[in-house]
């Protein structure tokens, strides 16, 4: 038996350890484009911004687009909530809530997670630091999840957290191909330029897919295999269609456990057999984008649904 | 002023005592240099279980370990069992106590208890009246303060017959212990405190109402994760296999306190509340407060539902009241006190208010419904400016304070940067009271770190032991 709010505390827990990381991931791709192609930084650090959902906030506060102000936006700093220092203290206060919910060793990795993070997140990130900054997140949060995946009953419990992460973590990948659904347009180029090759790199980096992409495809990036490999790769840790078929299989262990079938198996079971059935030509012909948009949409439903099926509130 | 203070480890006259001889030789074999590190690896492991509390009004310090002292406070067999009589007398009178006032009030006939100090006492809850808890307990879970300060004399410095915290402290400090001298528990044998959550559980189980149908279903309810005490709710929710519940999980469905799942409402039968009283009802207490269960006092009242400690037991450890404590029990027990009171003036009453006015520099004065060591007074460590500002306070509302002598609490033995170094303590023993009254050998040692500190409260810089008692 569990508790509407102990459910909805991990399932939170579990978006902001995964958005904590994201964010990372994120300004690490852009810090690679930074570098290589100084003259289009500013574009790409605003194509950062809008898959990081913070574009609006950091306009406010800043007038340039430089790794820097980026980077201190999207890591450190405590008035964006979706930062990864905001996203840890997030996560640490909803695992206090959950802490009887949680083994030793998950709550441990969290609390020292979000120890390690305040200290080095503390002060203004020196530019140079900022490599070991991004892997020392990564680190923390890998930690998280092997704690998790190596103490954690199989349970409603695990259930829940697992519903948390994969929405989430679909929703990221949704939007940093939306933001850059045009650069795989095959109307643009189908040769690559250049500028194509950097933007495909770009977007594979920010999912930590540009080494595994080369064992799946040719060496070569090409735009329809970028999109198949983020969208519908059953094998790919990040991809829509890997998320959902997690999402589809503990939303069945909680439906069976509990006898009682709710909205959001309809609504993730849709999703996943749209996304079974589809080919990338049939998403292309009917537009990327549009399918993106509904993707995002629908899958904000899911979430939705689940709070309310499972009485978080 | 500095006081002579008995130590319990080594005091100036008799030289080192027995329970500590084990420990002691052990000690002298150990580097020093060594023993400092284990300090330091016993602040990581503290910080790392998110053993912490919180401290109101200090924003940055929000998460504050409390400090722990890695030399044990060791209480032989002997002292144990005389310290356990007078605690379970004292315990079993505080109930009859609450059973009394809140139904024939037999001991106000009497003439023994003021009835204006009842009466008049905020602690005293009207809606009690005629109620009465499943199995007839009122106070489940107590834990008495007791000091020392010689060889032979114990005293009482406080009933907290509410809801006393510390107890995860006990279990996490003998933890602690255990994780980093290992030895040291294969040479000495110590009595253990482990299976408290699992006397816990029990106890409440056995406490349930008497139409609970199967096993009880119990629940700790704590106002949050951001209370002071939020890390002890959940330890303990934790180690006894129960939810850990706030008030917004709760609600009244067909007469009974059921909590929200994921799978609908669940009847509860059972609720170690963590909660004040006032915040427990807004229907019957504090209409604002978000932290209750609105309507829980009509389930309590048609005996559906037992609330640990019951609502209204604040009566029995107000400071008010404390003074009548070796009246009480007498009263109830038919026996003089096995553990005494601390001398205390009641300031409401004009020849003891003159007294106190006249001494305020060798006293201790307290507020009535004052805890955690706020709003108290020290004499003998004030400056003469305090003192008269606290006399005007004083005499401006006589009957809010009570005043006691200044103690030479017993000292035990911290480690320190020069070395050991003693400093005051004093004992909090956990008592478990249903059918049956259980007391875990050991308890919450807390003491004052500063040097001729007397305030061992961990809000005002006080810090922890782990308490030995021996099984000898």
């Amino acid at each position: 038996m569990l508790l509407g709010r102990t459910a909805n505390g991990l399932y939170w827990m579990n978006r902001y350890i995964e958005r904590a990381e994201n964010m990372a991931r994120l300004v690490d791709a852009g810090l690679r484009m930074a570098l290589t192609r100084t003259q289009s930084a500013s574009e790409e650090w605003n194509s950062v911004l809008l898959s990081a959902g913070a574009d609006v906030a950091f306009k406010q506060k800043y007038s340039d687009y430089t790794a820097a102000n980026v980077a201190d936006f999207l890591l450190r700093d405590t008035s964006n909530p979706s930062s990864t220092m905001s996203s840890i203290e997030t996560a640490r206060n909803n695992a206090r809530m959950v802490r009887t919910a949680l083994t030793r060793e998950t709550w441990e990795s969290i609390n020292e997670a979000w120890m390690a993070l305040k200290r080095m997140l503390a002060k203004p990130i020196d530019e140079r630091d900022l490599p070991t900054v991004l892997d020392a997140i990564k680190r923390e949060t890998a930690l998280i999840r092997g704690s998790f995946y190596g103490t954690m009953l199989r349970n409603e419990i695990f259930d829940f957290s697992q519903l948390g992460t994969y929405v989430e973590r679909a929703d990221n990948t949704a939007r940093i191909l939306d933001v850059k659904y045009y650069v795989l347009l095959p109307s643009i180029s189908w040769v690559g330029s250049t500028l194509d090759n950097y933007q495909w790199e770009s977007i594979l980096r920010s999912v930590s897919a540009h080494r595994s992409y080369r064992w799946v495809y040719d060496a070569d990036y090409k735009p329809t295999n970028i999109a198949d490999y983020l969208i519908l790769n059953v094998r790919m840790p990040r991809s829509l269609t890997f998320c959902y078929r997690f999402l589809a299989e503990h939303l069945k262990f909680l439906g069976d456990d509990y006898g009682e079938r709710h909205a959001c198996h309809a609504t993730a079971e849709k999703t996943q057999t749209m996304l079974r059935a589809g080919s990338i030509k049939d998403i292309f012909d009917a537009g990327l984008h549009e399918f993106l948009a509904n993707f995002i949409r629908d899958n904000t439903r899911l979430g939705d649904e689940i709070a309310q099926d499972y009485r978080f509130y | 002023m500095r006081l002579a203070a008995f130590d319990e480890m080594l005091p100036e006259v008799s030289g080192l005592r027995r329970p500590y001889l084990a420990y002691d030789r052990w000690l002298k074999e150990q580097d020093p240099a060594r023993l400092t590190e284990k300090m330091q690896d016993a602040e990581r492991v503290f910080r790392k279980t998110g053993i912490t509390f919180a401290v109101y009004g200090e924003q940055e310090a929000s998460e504050r370990l409390i400090p722990f002292d890695i030399v044990p406070r060791i209480i032989s067999g002997n002292e144990w069992r005389r310290l356990t009589q007078g605690i379970e007398q004292r315990v079993q009178a505080l109930n009859a106590f609450l059973d009394d006032i809140y139904h024939r009030q037999e001991i106000l006939r009497a003439g023994r208890v003021p009835r204006e100090l009842i009466a008049k006492n905020e602690a005293f809850l009207p809606e009690m009246i005629g109620v009465r808890p499943p199995a007839g307990v009122y106070t489940h879970i107590i834990g008495v303060d007791i000091v020392r300060i010689s060889e032979d004399e114990f005293y009482v410095l406080e009933d907290n017959a509410r809801t006393p915290s510390g107890v995860s402290y006990m279990l996490e400090n003998r933890e602690t212990m255990m994780q980093l001298f290992p030895e040291l528990f294969q040479k000495i044998k110590v009595r253990p405190v482990e299976n408290y959550p699992q006397l816990l559980r029990q106890s409440l189980a056995a406490v349930r109402p008497q139409s609970t149908k199967g096993a009880p279903t119990i629940a700790v309810l704590t106002p949050g994760s951001f209370n002071s005490a939020y890390f002890e709710h959940a330890f303990l929710a934790d180690q006894m296999g129960v939810q850990l519940v706030e008030g917004q999980d709760l609600r009244v469905v067909d007469g009974h306190v059921a909590m929200r799942t994921t799978e609908g409402y669940k009847q509860i039968d059972v609720l170690y509340r963590r909660v004040d009283d006032s915040f427990l009802d807004p229907l019957t207490f504090r209409p604002d407060s978000a932290l209750g269960i609105p309507g829980i006092m009509d389930v309590y009242r048609a005996g559906n539902i037992t609330i640990a400690n019951a609502p209204g037991t604040g009566i029995a450890d107000d400071k008010a009241i404390y003074s009548y404590m070796p009246e009480i029990v007498e009263f109830y027990t038919g026996r003089k006190a096995i553990l005494g009171n601390i001398p205390t003036w009641r300031c409401s009453e004009p020849d003891s208010l003159k007294y106190v006015l006249e001494h305020i520099h060798e006293l201790v004065i307290k507020e009535v419904h004052g805890s955690g060591g706020y709003g108290m007074l020290v004499g003998p460590a004030a400056t003469k400016k305090e003192c008269e500002a606290f006399a005007k306070k004083l005499a401006a509302k006589p009957s809010n304070y009570i005043a006691q002598p200044t103690l030479a609490l017993s000292t035990c033995p911290i480690l320190t940067d020069k070395g050991l170094a003693p400093r005051h303590v004093d004992l909090r023993p956990y008592v478990l009271v249903s059918d049956r009254i259980q007391i875990v050998p050991g308890g919450l040692t807390r003491v004052a770190l500063k040097e001729g500190s007397l305030v061992v409260n961990s809000s005002q810089g006080g810090g922890t032991k782990d308490t030995w008692v021996l099984d000898d």
